[in-house]
Order: structure tokens, then sequence, then C-alpha cells
């Protein structure tokens, strides 16, 4: 056998956790390697187009748990190629929270006040920017206006949307063809190789052995770049240190196969999962009653009949962020345009007795898709979810050729989560159907379970050995030298969408990390630079490997 | 590389048919259609291509298809048997029940407790998938042709280079009073 390839730093996956761990290391003079199991697309290759085989599925990944379904990004970038790019910090009680510990679940060292220095840091490379009522598509603009009808209040949220270059199309999750979203493909990525890091699409880690020096082999094999089932030559790599994002239902899935070569992982690994308490209600507005009761009219005549355009969700209201609330009763509720195909299967059709997610009423449901507003409820779970023994390769049992898969992933939403969605399903309901506004019901989760784009805590920080994986350091507790920065390492629920937080916690994460790796004999220096730093605003789009 | 998909026989495809036809309901395609039981106007999830997305390589499903049939028809026979219904013998068990019929069954193999529950879901996931997304096809043929199910929704039509822009998209005001906490980078407090 040929020598084993060696580096510096190993970096799995290239989401957020992972591209800014690649760009600090690099940036300081560490080599980097980057393995990312999803293939590598540019801007032209994003494809407004529902086909199998398109862009869409191409690099998206929908597993399908018992009794959760976890939706993410599979390429070059993670998450942030099919994100919708709204970018909320995390209000300050969440820092607060105890969860079902009886303690608070966060490590001591951080808080809002602490995390908000990571947060501008992360805001200022991507860029994240405030949005302006001039530009909120009209689906935002209507929850706005039935917000504000029933007494509520509602933001423009943060986005990482360059809305002077958005078209409006919606097709975000299929990745932006026009640049508009600002993914980690224009800024931490092109960052890390300007700084000399290599990124290595289709190449699955699927575990990670211990060397005698101290340091990780890091094993993988190729993807096939058309039929994922399909893996090819394997592979292996020598890093000094490993920092592991691949993302929260993939990163304890290659622990958890790893486990009987680098021995006992803690116990947190693969456990108090959060599907960030997502929830989804849909309404169909009368658009007679929108002109009436809300006074908004469209040029041509409509009123709102506009669910196919904008940018995911733009508005959110945020009137139960409200710290003095009990814990369990907290939530935001957003705007959010769903694309079809996905999950649109588990849209049910308000008012109807017996099955309302398929046959006459459910048909009737799409005739009205344009008067379609999807309602996303961000609450407080339980962190009840649990990883099963791990798949022979990669996270899930791969089912089609892209995209879809069963995980080992098992939810049973305890009576704390139940009651978040009930008070938000009953408060959207409020606001929607007041003066016949509209009409609404929740996606069912009796089909794929719950569903979540926003997996988190599943190899959480924390103080106690007993409930956190990783210190407060994101070192990963009795194997020293493995990092985690992905959404895996947030302890809880944040009420708000994650990636920003994710993204803070993983920059706040680095000094320590490039310290570690000096003390690895890695020649490395934490310089405190920011991808925008070295590449231009609008980054050109990425060599190929 | 992909490889060509099963043929599957006419009790298969008939029964396909009637499951998906139960998922998005469609006018039968004939008179003597038998498998669309024609519970709705206009096309449904079998006029919209099914069929075709069903047996697509790509989807996972293709090589079970046969299999998912004739489980099917046994779990129709029985249902017709316990509820002492006679259904005709010249069809498969699933095709001969009438339309509320097919949609209970359906009810029951997809009920969170049912055993077979992930292969059901799978199979209403695709039956639904070819109605309200077209993906057996690139979405500028199936608008082209006029896809029953994205004409339905009231899908739009992309710019001439195929390609979705949405210029008027705003109510372009205000809407609603924003959260007092709200901090100065736009977050909550
Ligand atoms: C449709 C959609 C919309 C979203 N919208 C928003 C939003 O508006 N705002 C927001 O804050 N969040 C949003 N999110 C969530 C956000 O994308 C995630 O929270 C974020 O990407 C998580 O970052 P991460 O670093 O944890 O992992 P990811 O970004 O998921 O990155 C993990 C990477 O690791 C790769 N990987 C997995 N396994 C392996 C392996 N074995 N070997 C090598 N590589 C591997 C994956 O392919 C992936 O590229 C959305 C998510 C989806 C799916």
């Amino acid at each position: 056998m040929s020598a084993v390839e060696s580096t510096d730093v190993l970096v799995i996956g290239s989401g957020f956790g992972g591209a800014i761990a690649a760009y600090h290391l690099a940036a300081g003079g560490a080599r980097v390697v980057v393995l990312e199991r999803g293939p590598w697309l540019e801007a032209d290759e994003f494809d407004h187009d529902f086909k199998l085989g398109a862009s869409y599925t191409r690099i998206f990944d929908f597993t399908i748990g018992d009794g959760m379904s976890v939706l993410s990004g599979n390429c070059v970038g993670g998450g942030s190629v099919v994100y919708f790019a709204t970018m909320p910090r995390a209000p300050r009680f969440v820092f607060e929270r105890q969860g079902s510990l009886g303690r608070r679940m966060w490590p001591a060292a951080i808080d809002r006040d602490s995390l908000d220095p990571w947060y501008d840091r992360v805001s200022q490379a991507l860029p994240v920017t405030q949005q302006s009522w001039e530009k909120i598509p009209y689906g935002g603009g209507l929850w706005a206006a039935a917000c504000d009808h029933a007494g509520r209040t509602a933001n423009p949220a943060p986005s990482a949307v360059d809305v002077s270059l958005c078209t409006n199309c919606n097709w975000m999750a299929a990745g932006c063809k026009f640049d508009a979203k600002r993914s980690l493909l224009l800024n931490y990525l092109p960052g890390a190789t300007a700084h000399g890091a290599q990124i290595r699409p289709l190449h699955e880690v699927q575990k990670l052995t211990r060397n005698d020096d101290g340091g990780y082999r890091v094993h993988y094999r190729i993807v096939d770049d058309e039929d994922y089932r399909v893996l090819h030559d394997a592979g292996a790599i020598d890093a000094k240190i490993v920092i592991l994002a691949a993302g929260t239902a993939a990163t304890p899935v290659i622990l958890q196969r790893s486990e009987d070569d680098l021995g006992p992982m803690p116990y947190a690994v693969g456990r108090y999962f959060s599907g960030n308490g997502e929830r989804l209600n849909n309404a169909v507005f009368d658009d007679d009653r929108v002109r009436e009761v809300l006074g908004l009219s469209r040029p041509g005549g409509a009123a709102y009949e506009a669910y196919q355009i904008g940018r995911g969700p733009t508005v959110a209201s945020w009137d139960k962020l409200d710290g003095s609330l009990p814990e369990f009763e907290r939530y935001s509720l957003e705007q959010l345009y769903f694309p079809p195909g996905l999950g649109t299967i588990l849209a049910q059709a308000p008012g109807v007795d017996g099955p309302a997610w398929y046959g006459v009423p459910k048909k009737e449901l799409l005739q009205q898709w344009k008067s379609w507003l999807t309602i996303f409820t961000m609450s407080e779970d339980d962190n009840e979810g649990v990883f099963g023994p791990p798949p022979p390769t990669g996270n899930a049992n791969r089912f089609s050729q892209q995209m879809l898969g069963h995980n080992s992933l098992q939810y049973r939403p305890t009576a704390n989560t139940l009651r978040g969605w009930a008070l938000s399903d009953a408060d959207v309901k409020d606001i929607l159907e007041r003066d016949g506004l509209a009409k609404v019901a929740p996606w069912t989760n009796d089909l794929v379970g719950a569903y979540t784009v926003h997996p988190l805590a599943s190899c959480r920080i924390g103080d106690d050995p007993r409930t956190s994986a990783l210190d407060d350091g994101h070192e990963l507790r009795g194997h020293p030298g493995i990092f985690v920065t992905d959404g895996s390492a947030v302890p809880g629920a944040l009420t708000v969408n994650p990636a920003l937080t994710i993204s803070a916690l993983a920059e706040r994460a680095m000094p320590g990390i490039v310290e570690a790796a000096r003390r690895r004999g890695v020649p490395v220096q934490y310089t405190g630079s920011l991808p925008s730093d070295v590449t231009p605003a609008r980054a050109p789009a990425l060599p190929r490997a | 590389m992909q490889p060509d998909p099963p043929e599957l026989d006419a009790t298969s495809i008939m029964t396909l048919e009637a499951f998906a036809d139960t998922i998005i309901p469609g006018e039968k395609r004939f008179p003597d259609d038998v498998a669309v039981a024609g519970a709705s106007a206009g096309g449904g999830a079998v006029a919209a291509g099914a069929l075709e997305l069903l047996s697509h390589p790509a989807g996972g499903l293709a090589e079970s298809l046969d299999g998912l049939s004739q489980m099917l028809n046994l779990h129709a026979m029985l249902y017709a048997n316990e509820r002492g219904l006679a259904l005709d013998e010249a069809l498969p068990s699933f095709v001969a029940l009438p339309f509320a019929a097919r949609t209970e069954l359906v009810a029951q193999l997809t009920h969170p407790e049912h055993p077979e529950k992930p292969l059901w879901v799978g199979l209403a996931l695709f039956s639904n998938m070819a109605f309200d997304s077209a993906a057996h096809l690139p979405t500028l043929e199936a608008l082209a042709a006029k896809h029953p199910g994205l004409t339905a929704m009231g899908y739009a039509q992309p710019d001439p280079d195929g390609v979705w822009r949405f210029p008027d998209s705003s109510y372009g005001r205000p809407l609603a009073r924003i959260h007092p906490n709200t901090t100065s980078t736009g977050s909550p407090a």
C-alpha cells in the first residue's frame, strides 16, 4: 500500500462549521484539507428545474428517521447553498434555557453578550444585512399585515441575500444561480482556498482511527457523482487535528462508527438531538378578504396570489420570544415559501374530516397554491432525538440515487414539545383566520414524523460531561484533537433560524482550536482576519479541485 | 448509465395508477377507464405522469413496483373480505375497490402504526410529486406541455430564457410595527 497522505488539519464537511474552520486554519498557515461528500457546483450549474437529477436533488439531502425527517445540504458549501439565508441572532433567553436538565444547558462561558462580537464577525463576513419593507416580497408583506391586523408586531428579518441581485425566483433551495444568496461559496470557502486549503468533493468520510503519534487517520470513500448509493475507491488521510462538521445528522454517526477504534464516545454523542422545535402551518388566503380586510393589492388586480414570488422567509413575528414566558412556550413565527416536490405532500387541506393530505381535498388545496402562505414555527423542543446504530456507510441508507434516504434517528416529541406546537398552531390560526382572511391547517407529522431543516444538538457543547459531548472549546471529551464546529454543537433549540448562531459559535471556537493545533506542532496562528479582507466582496466562482 | 426501468405488467400498471389516483384524483382518461376513478375534474396524478416518475430509475422505487402492486392487491382483497364487499374478479383487487374504499385503505396503510407504512408513504410521495413538481420531466418541458399539476397550481411561466424572475414582487411599504425590543442589527434582543 502506498504511503498515506498527511495534512495538518482535516475538515469533514464544508458547511458553516467546516468552512469557517477551514478559512481560519488555512489563513493562519496550516495545511488544510476539506473532505465533502457532495458535489461542487457553481452558480451557473444551479438549475430552475424540478427534474430528478437537476441541482435540486444533487445538492439536497432528505433523510427519513423514526419520528423525524431531516433536510440538509449535500454539496460544497453544505446547507449554505440550499438555505433560505434568514439570519437572526438568537434571543437572550435562549442561552439561559434549561430544557429538561434542571440547570442551564449552555456552557457558563456563553451568553448573548459574549456571543455578540462573534455574531458581528460572521455578519460582516457573509455579509448579513437588515432588510427594508420596500423590498419585502408579497408573502412577507401579507404575513406582516395579518400580524398587524391581529395586534401583533412583525419584523423584516436580517438576511444574507444581496437583495440588489435577487430576482425573487424562490428557487433558492436548488442553489442561487444569481449569486444573490451569500452562500459560503462566496466568502469563507474562496477565502480558505486562497490560503491553500484543498476542498475535495464527493469524498464521504466513514470513520476515524487514532495514530500512534496522537493524530488521527480519516477514512473516506469516493461517492459516484450521479448515483450516490454507489461508493467507489476508499482512501485515508492522516491529520494532526480533525474538525468534524458534517452537520447534525451526520457528525454523531461518524463518531458512532469510529467508536470501535477510538474507544467509548461521550454519552451525549448521538443524543439530545433537537429539531429546533420546527412545525409548519399552511394557510390558504381568500383574495377578496385580503383586499377588503388588509387593504392589500398588486398591480394587475390580485390582492395576493403570490406564493411563488420571493426568497423564502423574510418576515417574522417575534412577540412570543418573550423571556418572561415559561420555557417551551416561546417561539417565533416566520412566513415561508416551501417549494413543491419536497414536502408539500405533508400539507393538509384545512377543515377536512378524515384524510387531509391526499385525495380530493388535497387536489383542491393544490389548485389554490398561489394563495398559500406557509408559517414556520421555531419553538423550544426537548432535545428528545436519539440516533440508533449507524448505517454501513454515510449517515443514511440511501434509497434514491440522490436526496432520499433512511436514517437511524428516533424522535418522540415530549409533552413539552407538543405543548409549544399546539400553542403556536393556535396562534397562527388566531392571526390568520380572523375576519375570514384564510383557512389554516398544520402539516401532518404522521407520514415522515416531524421534519426539520434546522437539526441541532446531537453532539453538543456544555459544562457537564454527562449531558454534553464537547467542552466549551468544542473539543470532543476524551478524544483530544477532535473538534466539532457544526450545528450538532449547539446545545438546544434556538427559537429562530440557527445558521448565524452555528457560525458565531464556530468563529468563537477558532482561537482555541488554532492554539490546540499549535500545541500539536502545527505552525499556525490565529490571524483574526475575515474572508472579506482577502477576497472581493463578490468573489469569483471557485476553481474546481 | 441509468438502467432501463423494469417492464411492468398490465396488472401492476393499473394497480399503481389506481393508487396514484387515490393520492391526487383525476378525471377518467377514456369512458371505461377503471384505474382512474374519476373522482375529480381535470387530470390528477396519473395524467401528471405518476407511473413515469415511479418507474424512473433515479427514484429508487422502480425495482419494487411489481411487488408493491401485488401487496396492494392483497391488502385490497383482505379489506373487501372483511367488509363482505364483492369485487369484480376481472380486475386487480385494488382497482376493483370503489374510490371511497381505496381512500380508506390508503389511510390504513399509511397510518403511523402500520408496519409497511414507509413503503406506502414512499409510493404516495412520488405520486404527489408527479403532480406538484413533475419531477420526471424538465420543468420547462412540463410547463410547455401544460402539465396538469403545474397548470392546476398556477405555476408561473419563466422568462424567455427559461429562468424565473419576478420584478413585481413587493407591496413596497411597511405593513406592521416592528417588535419594540429589536436590536440595532435587526435581530431579537
Ligand atoms: C431548505 C433549507 C433552508 C434553510 N434556511 C435557513 C435559513 O434561512 N436560515 C438559517 O439560519 N438556516 C437555514 N437552514 C439551516 C442551515 O442550512 C443549517 O443550519 C446549516 O447549514 C448547518 O450548518 P452545519 O455547519 O451544521 O452543517 P451543513 O451546512 O449541513 O454542512 C455539513 C456538510 O457536511 C457534509 N457531509 C455530511 N456527511 C459527510 C461525510 N460523511 N463526509 C464528508 N462530508 C459530509 C454535507 O454534505 C454538508 O455539506 C436551512 C436549511 C435547509 C435545508
